[in-house]
């Protein structure tokens, strides 16, 4: 019975206990009902996923308003997928939360700090799992405001620019992708995903519908952070909570880009063969300049957020490369990457979060000696980037295997041969953290006791090792992935 | 001519929508003042706002009235979505304008320039 209705759970539950956070005040108590929330969004989440790989795409009707009148919850293979990571990294960082939270924030009002991370939450989830595009607008900002929020609640006053900044092109990012809704429901009279394909489909070469894609893209672009709309993003990810810069690299711009990708493939999939061609060499050329250029940015970063902030950007550029491509193969890259790049990345914050609750800092001069002072988040930052430049048996292999896969597949060598150029620079990035972690002596007053809180650890190491097992196993990655490529593509399996 | 006319007069509803978003747009992107950056933002949205109640509009429709006497009905439903998106709009202008009274205190100006030359120094 209940078991019919998970669709909706998987945002209601994070919906309903944000206020409830709100009511209980407690600060542990708060936390308490902020992990109940996570947990049980990951358990929804993975129950989904099984639902789907058992027996296909799942179809909502909230309200039994069948649609396209109503809205539809659609959970497809790639739904899950993002569900699953976003609900995931959800429930690794709120244990995390607990010492991270009160040590950089403080113990007053720190319910609202909760609240604020559920409706996040909720507003994540929903991106993923609607099936309505007016409805995903809704989502987004949801998720986008509460975002403002968590990055202004930083301790460094920096932190309340950059959260102006971010809502400033957060919202003309939003609002370009509310006008090429607007335009496409002129055009169509619907709003449902799947009927405007179908529609969209029935007129071609239809100049509303080009203008619309173009804003709908250029907005997602906004909010995925897509060199050279990234501005936003550094400042964001520097100077929010250490929490907040590992839940948000991890999962926000993984679902923005998941939006693109239901866009671009779902909705203006018939299009793709009529006159669109050139947005997806503006892809390539964009993809190809975030890799270069902002990992050459990152590694003149003295500040480490700030360098795994660029390297995000980076990253981002691998994700948009495979969507470049066109084929399976490379929307395989895309879609294992959101996976891989969300553990690596989410633990990587995490692994500076402890070395913030310690130290005070994640200035790389104060870093100095990490390798004997805090062994195991070294250990954890170094496992990381090893995951970043792509070494074999880490999940950054495994993406950027098929990324040259479908290079070559392609027939775009130079491509191939740029993915391993790039990784070189960020080899350059790693390399400097390593130097000062383990080939610095480390500074005369060192905080007495080994590393930091189990509380701490674990959920970093948790990621961490979560990127280095399905660097190895990518059976359940990969397979899905592929899966959902397929289904994209509107390929039979 | 009476073409041209009807493009031009005829769609002015369209041509106000445009205005109006270039308008904000550029007050975003050339004020240095945070207050007037979220009122350009603020216009720029408006501007959407006009657009999706153009496109609802019928002409000589009423509201969505179920009677024998109403026979032509405007669309609601971008009327509605409107409303959502003004709500929206709404939460975004108080979070702006909260963060900026925030950043008046920790900074003591408004001005995007002299925040910038403050965190400039060391």
């Amino acid at each position: 019975m209940i078991a019919a209705h998970l669709p909706a759970l998987q945002v209601v539950v994070p919906l309903i206990l944000a206020p409830a956070c709100m009511l209980v005040r407690l600060r542990d108590a708060a936390w308490g009902v902020a992990l109940a929330a996570s947990w049980a969004s990951l358990a929804i989440a993975w129950l989904l996923l099984q639902q789907v790989l058992a027996s296909g795409p799942i179809s909502y009707h909230l309200g039994n308003w069948a649609p396209p009148i109503g809205i539809e919850y659609r959970v497809d293979e790639l739904s899950a997928f993002v569900l699953l990571i976003v609900s995931g990294i959800g429930a690794v960082v709120m244990p995390f939360a607990r010492e991270s939270v009160r040590a950089e924030f403080g113990t007053r009002r720190v319910y609202m700090f909760y609240t604020c991370y559920l409706l996040c939450l909720t507003g994540l989830l929903g991106i993923a799992i609607t099936g309505d595009a007016f409805n995903l607008f809704v989502f987004l900002e949801i998720s986008s405001l509460s975002s403002y929020v968590l990055i202004a609640m930083g301790r460094n006053r920096r932190a309340l620019t950059a959260s102006y900044q971010y809502l400033v092109m957060g919202t003309i990012g939003a609002t370009f992708y509310v006008i090429g809704i607007g335009l496409l429901y002129a055009e169509t009279g619907t709003l449902n995903m799947a009927d405007l394909a179908s529609r969209i489909a029935e007129q071609p070469g239809s100049r509303s519908i080009g203008v619309a894609f173009g804003f709908i893209v250029i907005g997602l672009s906004l909010k995925l952070a897509l060199f050279p709309l990234h501005l936003w993003l550094p400042n964001a990810y520097t100077y929010a909570p250490s929490m907040v810069s590992a839940f948000l690299a991890a999962t926000a711009t993984k679902v923005a880009l998941y939006a693109l990708l239901r866009m671009v493939y779902t909705v203006f999939e018939s299009d793709l063969t009529l006159g669109l061609v050139p947005m997806y060499a503006m892809f390539l050329g964009l993809a190809l300049f975030a890799m270069f250029a902002a990992s050459t940015v990152a590694i003149f970063q003295n500040n480490l957020k700030r360098m795994l902030a660029y390297s995000s950007v980076a990253q981002i550029g691998y994700m948009i490369l495979g969507l470049s491509y066109i084929n399976v193969t490379g929307l395989t890259a895309t879609i294992v990457h959101m996976f891989n790049h969300a553990m690596i990345k989410g633990g990587m914050f995490l692994a500076l979060g402890c070395c913030m609750y310690r130290l005070g800092s994640v200035h790389i001069r104060d870093l100095a000696g990490l390798g004997r002072t805090m062994p195991l988040t070294a250990a954890a930052l170094v496992a990381g980037g090893l995951g970043l430049i792509g070494v074999p048996l880490t999940a950054g292999f495994i993406s950027k295997w098929y990324l040259v896969l479908g290079a070559i597949e392609r027939g775009w060598w130079p491509v191939a041969v740029l993915i391993m150029l790039s990784s070189l620079l960020a080899v350059a990035y790693v390399w400097r953290m390593v130097e000062a972690m383990y080939f610095t002596p480390p500074p005369e007053t060192v905080p007495e006791g080994m590393d930091t809180r189990l509380s701490m650890l674990i959920p970093t190491w948790v990621l961490i090792g979560a990127s280095l097992y399905f660097g190895v196993q990518t059976e359940l990655t990969v397979g899905v992935a592929r899966d959902a490529a397929t289904a994209l593509l509107g390929m039979p399996r | 001519m009476s073409d041209l006319i009807n493009t031009v007069l005829g769609l002015y509803n369209y041509w106000i929508v445009i205005f109006l978003m270039m308008c904000g747009f550029y007050i975003v992107v050339a004020h240095d003042n945070l207050i007037k950056k979220l009122v350009g933002l603020n216009i720029f949205q408006a501007s959407v706002f006009v657009l999706y109640i153009t496109f609802g509009k019928v002409s000589g429709g009423t509201a969505p009235i179920l009677g024998e006497a109403f026979h032509v009905y405007s669309n609601p439903l971008p009327h509605v979505l409107i409303l959502t998106a003004i709500v929206v709009g709404v939460a975004t202008t108080a979070l702006g304008l909260a963060l900026v009274v925030r950043i008046n205190e920790a900074y003591g100006t408004i001005e995007d320039d002299e925040i910038h030359s403050q965190d400039d120094e060391p």
